[in-house]
């Protein structure tokens, strides 16, 4: 009676590391939450001005690539449009989509001192509720040349109605930042 | 030479004209007499004969301490007025908790012989009912605590935590993935019958990694043929919620006993006095359950516990990017309040802790035990994060699942005035991380086997007198499974040195199996040593390793809840600690004074150091990065405790630690400000045994902190400006002031009603911590009033 109790103790613990030795799923994460590819394009005035950041290593420790393909002209409105991708997926997944179907918790925002240029929110491009979600947009550039930067960011679940949010002020949105791109641009007379 | 001789008579008359004998019979409650029953009066003791008597020569005149203790009885404590021979005759009562205290001090003995041992008894923790373990170990000098917002509590003994404070619940080491910071104890505070703090190594038998020291926690256990329940019901202001926890016991000496134990616990969101904690409440739902079958030559017990715990982190600490910390380190007001609620929403926590264990104990003869044990812990963590898709919100951002087995053999022998003890472990341990999150988990899958080896020997020169010595041989190796993104494998410089662990290509990520071996050799001597019966004096020298965890090996990336990128590094050592600790108790009349100064050595000490800050798509990201340095941590603890009368008592504790990063010349990060806390205890048996206490605690500013800011650019008006991010600064120290009082009713011979009425920060004051996490973000909790009722039936 008293070895079978001693072998028993011995015995069941082999049995559960046997039982549970885990499945070893070497199957690597689907990084869904990534964003690559923020490109922003401005068009106005037969010109084409794409605005491209591109980390393909997504949290790793490679900084993105800015590309600015082109000098914004003095005084000149471009209709602008905001891109999202996540190259890293495959297919390429188009995050854009998912921004404009949950407009109610994503807003784009677009920051640029007055003397580079200013930009209004599309005023077709709003969410359930009326309110911008800025993927497209239209940007005057200064009327004097100059140089500075203009960052694009994305934020998710923002109090969209917080004073000033609707105007592209982000100072009272909160929420949390998906994306924030700096491109160096210039303009020119 | 007249003023000698007056001094001399003076003196003679003092041994030899004021001593005097006392006699008497001690009895139960029922005036039968009880045999061998300890009586200590001023420095003498002697013990009862057949008949209960006792005599006591050679005692001092003037105001003696008195103290008659029996086993299984409740002890007499008082003060005697002692002017002639006198006769004091007393009766003990029964006492059903106190029995196991007794006995396991007995046939275990302590858990170290040398080192000071700080003990929590369960009326203490019964007033932490509704809190954490982190909060009731709080009480003991020199142990402060590391917080992520109110519910996250991690002890911290003399400056170290989590990996380097193993906590052994039931004589299982709890294996709950405590590498985290953010990580608590999975543990029921409710289920603790007893606490013990061990501010060192010393406890070779559960393990040599106890490099800041031991938490050990044994279950209340009645050894006497009864049925006792227990009830208690905590409301709280602050939160507006509370627990209820119940257990019943059966117990018995021999034959068979049993308990359970559920606790509930639902609070929501805590408030500062300024504002709502959004997100941050907190449930619980916990059981646990014992079986003992006892006889005189062996015991047999199972036991199963279960901890589940949902837990708010709250929302205004989710921050982006650098750009986020920079404005809630400058606002010093949360980004996001919300008015109060009860709901629990992304970002938060879903823990559940999982120990089975058998346990056999045999007494191969009077003086020698053999105990065999085997515990399985299975660990579920969920971390659920704010998502970009609503699709994901939930689905858990981190799903890792740890199991760990554990087969444990002792033995235990005492042979005239050497008591040994010896013991193995086995240990398997693997965890998994569930790739299906769709996020990169920085905690990889892995295996890891573990053994060891110990032996202990005590040498009693007398009562007064004992050498304690320890050796432990422990090995450990682990293997992992983890993707690492490329251009992080080339940034870390693994390329050249761990090429041979890549064992696949998936994109850009190399797939890889490290494996480390570890051997590790973990000693300590000690001595104690008492003068008369008011000083007692311990030594305790120890050696303790401890191999790097799987955050501080396999950290890759941005650490979701904590919006930091962690980089742990292949290449960290194991970290050995030569720590030396002396405690000098002495007792007056109605002072006590305990002083306690350490120096602990740190070799390769491992820490997570702010190194600057890494531009993802996201925007800047601090980095941290986990370093290896040689560390010395100095400090002290000091208790005193002063009886005032019989009614008053003043209690004072002071708790000190210096930490220096050697290599580099500059303060560690994260060590526990000076604290000094003080209380003032009234207590009238007579009305209902009222307990009135007002607590002073007082925590200084922690001046001694590394210089870690770095610069980084922010859009401010507009336009990209540079900043300093000041995250090395800590913040103001503070002073609260606590009350708490109860009474207990009688209603018959069993059952009793306690009351309490308490209050957390009477002043409602707003201040923040530097052991808290979330001290960028958010003031700590406000006023918090709480009633307890406690039912023992």
């Amino acid at each position: 009676m008293k070895n079978l109790k001693l072998i028993a103790l011995l015995v069941i613990p082999t049995l559960f590391t046997i039982s549970c030795n885990n499945d070893d799923d070497n199957t690597p994460v689907n990084e869904e939450e990534v964003i690559t590819t923020v490109t922003t394009t401005l068009t106005g005035g037969g010109q084409t001005i794409t605005l491209t950041s591109r980390d393909l290593d997504g949290e790793g420790p490679e900084e993105p690539t800015v590309t600015v393909s082109g000098d914004l002209v003095a005084g000149r409105t471009y209709t602008g449009s905001t891109t999202f991708l996540n190259e890293l997926a495959n297919p390429v997944d188009d995050i854009t989509a998912e921004v404009e179907e949950e407009g109610d918790e994503h807003q784009v925002f677009y920051q640029l001192v007055s003397s580079l240029g200013t930009v209004t929110y599309d005023s077709e491009n709003v969410d359930v509720d009326g309110r911008p979600i800025g993927l497209q947009f239209t940007l005057v550039a200064g009327t004097a040349a100059s140089t500075g930067n203009l960052t694009v960011t994305l934020r998710h679940d923002l109090n969209k109605a917080a004073t000033g949010v609707a105007a592209g002020n982000i100072t009272n949105a909160g929420g949390s930042t998906d994306v924030e791109v700096v491109f160096p641009i210039v303009v020119v007379d | 030479m007249r003023f000698l001789s007056i001094l001399f008579f003076f003196l003679v008359s003092f041994f030899g004209y004021t001593q005097v004998t006392i006699t008497g019979v001690i009895s139960d409650v029922n005036g039968l007499p009880l045999r061998d029953t300890h009586v200590h009066i001023a420095n003498k003791t002697t013990a009862t004969d057949a008949n209960g008597n006792y005599v006591l020569s050679g005692i001092p005149k003037g105001k003696q301490k008195l103290y008659i203790s029996y086993i299984g009885y409740k002890p007499i404590y008082e003060i005697q007025d002692i002017s002639t021979d006198m006769i004091v005759n007393r009766q003990l009562k029964l006492d059903v908790t106190k029995l196991d205290d007794v006995v396991i001090q007995q046939v275990a003995n302590s858990k170290s012989e040398s080192s000071n041992e700080q003990i929590l008894k369960s009326k203490t923790i019964e007033k932490f009912s509704n809190q954490t373990l982190g909060d009731a170990l709080k009480e003991v000098s020199g142990v402060s605590i590391l917080k992520t917002g109110s519910t996250i509590v991690k002890p911290v003994i003399n400056g170290l935590h989590s990996n380097r404070v193993p906590i052994i619940n039931n004589n299982v080491r709890l294996e709950d993935q405590q590498w985290g910071t953010e990580h608590a104890p999975n543990f029921d505070i409710n289920a603790a019958g007893k606490i013990t703090v061990i501010k060192g190594a010393s406890a070779l038998q559960y393990g040599g990694d106890a490099i800041g020291g031991i938490v050990v926690i044994e279950p209340e256990l009645i050894k006497k043929d009864t049925l006792v329940g227990k009830t208690i019901l905590n409301l709280a202001s602050n939160g507006m919620g509370g627990s209820l926890s119940s257990s019943i016991q059966k117990g018995n000496r021999f034959g068979w006993s049993w308990n359970a134990l559920g606790t509930l616990k639902y609070l929501g969101d805590r408030e500062t006095p300024d504002y709502v904690l959004s997100n941050s409440g907190n449930r619980e739902q916990n059981f646990s359950g014992s079986i003992r079958f006892a006889k005189e030559k062996y015991n047999f017990n199972a036991m199963y516990s279960f901890y589940n715990a949902q837990i708010g982190i709250i929302k205004a600490s989710h921050i982006g990017n650098v750009n986020d910390l920079y404005n809630s380190i400058n606002n010093q007001q949360p980004s996001y309040i919300a008015p109060f609620t009860y709901t629990i929403a992304a970002p938060k926590q879903e823990v559940q802790h999982h120990i089975a264990k058998i346990n056999y104990q045999r007494w191969l003869n009077d003086n020698t035990s053999l105990d065999l044990q085997y515990a399985f812990q299975l660990n579920n963590r969920l971390e659920f994060d704010v998502r970009r898709t609503s699709t994901n919100t939930d689905k858990a951002a981190l799903d890792l699942q740890l199991a760990t087995h554990t087969f444990l053999a002792d033995y235990k022998t005492s042979v005239g005035n050497w008591k040994l003890k010896s013991g193995i472990n086995l240990g398997y341990q693997n965890n998994f991380a569930n790739p299906k999150t769709g996020v990169r988990p920085l905690i990889p899958s892995y295996d890891k086997l573990d053994t060891g080896l110990y032996g202990i020997a005590v040498y009693k020169f007398n009562n007064a007198t004992s050498l304690e010595s320890g050796l432990r041989y422990d090995f450990s190796t682990i293997e992992a499974t983890k993707y690492y993104i490329k251009s992080r494998w080339t940034e870390r410089g693994y390329d050249a040195e761990f090429s041979h662990f890549i064992v696949g290509e998936e994109g850009n990520q190399w797939l890889t199996k490290p494996t480390f071996n570890y051997h590790n050799v973990a000693a300590n001597i000690g001595w104690r040593k008492q003068f008369h019966h008011e000083m007692e004096w311990l030594v305790n020298i120890s050696l303790a390793s401890r191999n790097p965890n799987p955050s501080e090996l396999f950290s890759d990336g941005l650490h979701h809840s904590t919006g930091q990128i962690e980089l742990g590094d292949l290449r960290l050592k194991k970290e050995q600690a030569y720590k030396f600790n002396t405690t000098f108790k002495k007792d007056w009349k109605s002072l006590s004074v305990q002083v306690n100064p350490f120096i602990n050595r740190i070799s390769n000490f491992m820490y997570l150091q702010p190194i600057g800050f890494e531009t993802t798509i996201r925007g800047a990201f601090p980095v941290w990065e986990y370093k290896q340095t040689e560390a010395l941590l100095t400090g002290f603890d000091v208790n005193a405790k002063w009886t005032i009368s019989n009614h008053f008592l003043h209690e004072s504790s002071l708790a000190y630690v210096n930490g220096q990063n050697l290599s580099t010349n500059v303060y560690l990060i994260d060590m526990p400000p000076f604290v000094w806390n003080n209380k003032v205890q009234y207590k009238n048996e007579s009305w209902f045994h009222l307990v009135a206490e007002l607590k002073s605690e007082l925590v200084f500013r922690q001046n001694q902190v590394p210089n870690y800011n770095f610069e980084t650019n922010i859009i401010v008006n507009n336009a990209l400006t540079p900043v300093l991010i000041d995250i090395s600064s800590a913040p103001k120290g503070y002073h609260l002031l606590h009350f708490y009082s109860e009474m207990t009713f009688e209603i018959n011979k069993k059952n009793s009603l306690t009351t309490s009425f308490s209050i957390q920060n009477i002043a409602n004051t707003t201040y923040r911590d530097y052991l808290n996490r979330q001290r960028f973000f958010v003031d700590e909790m406000g006023r918090n009033v709480q009633i307890q009722l406690k039912f023992n039936y």
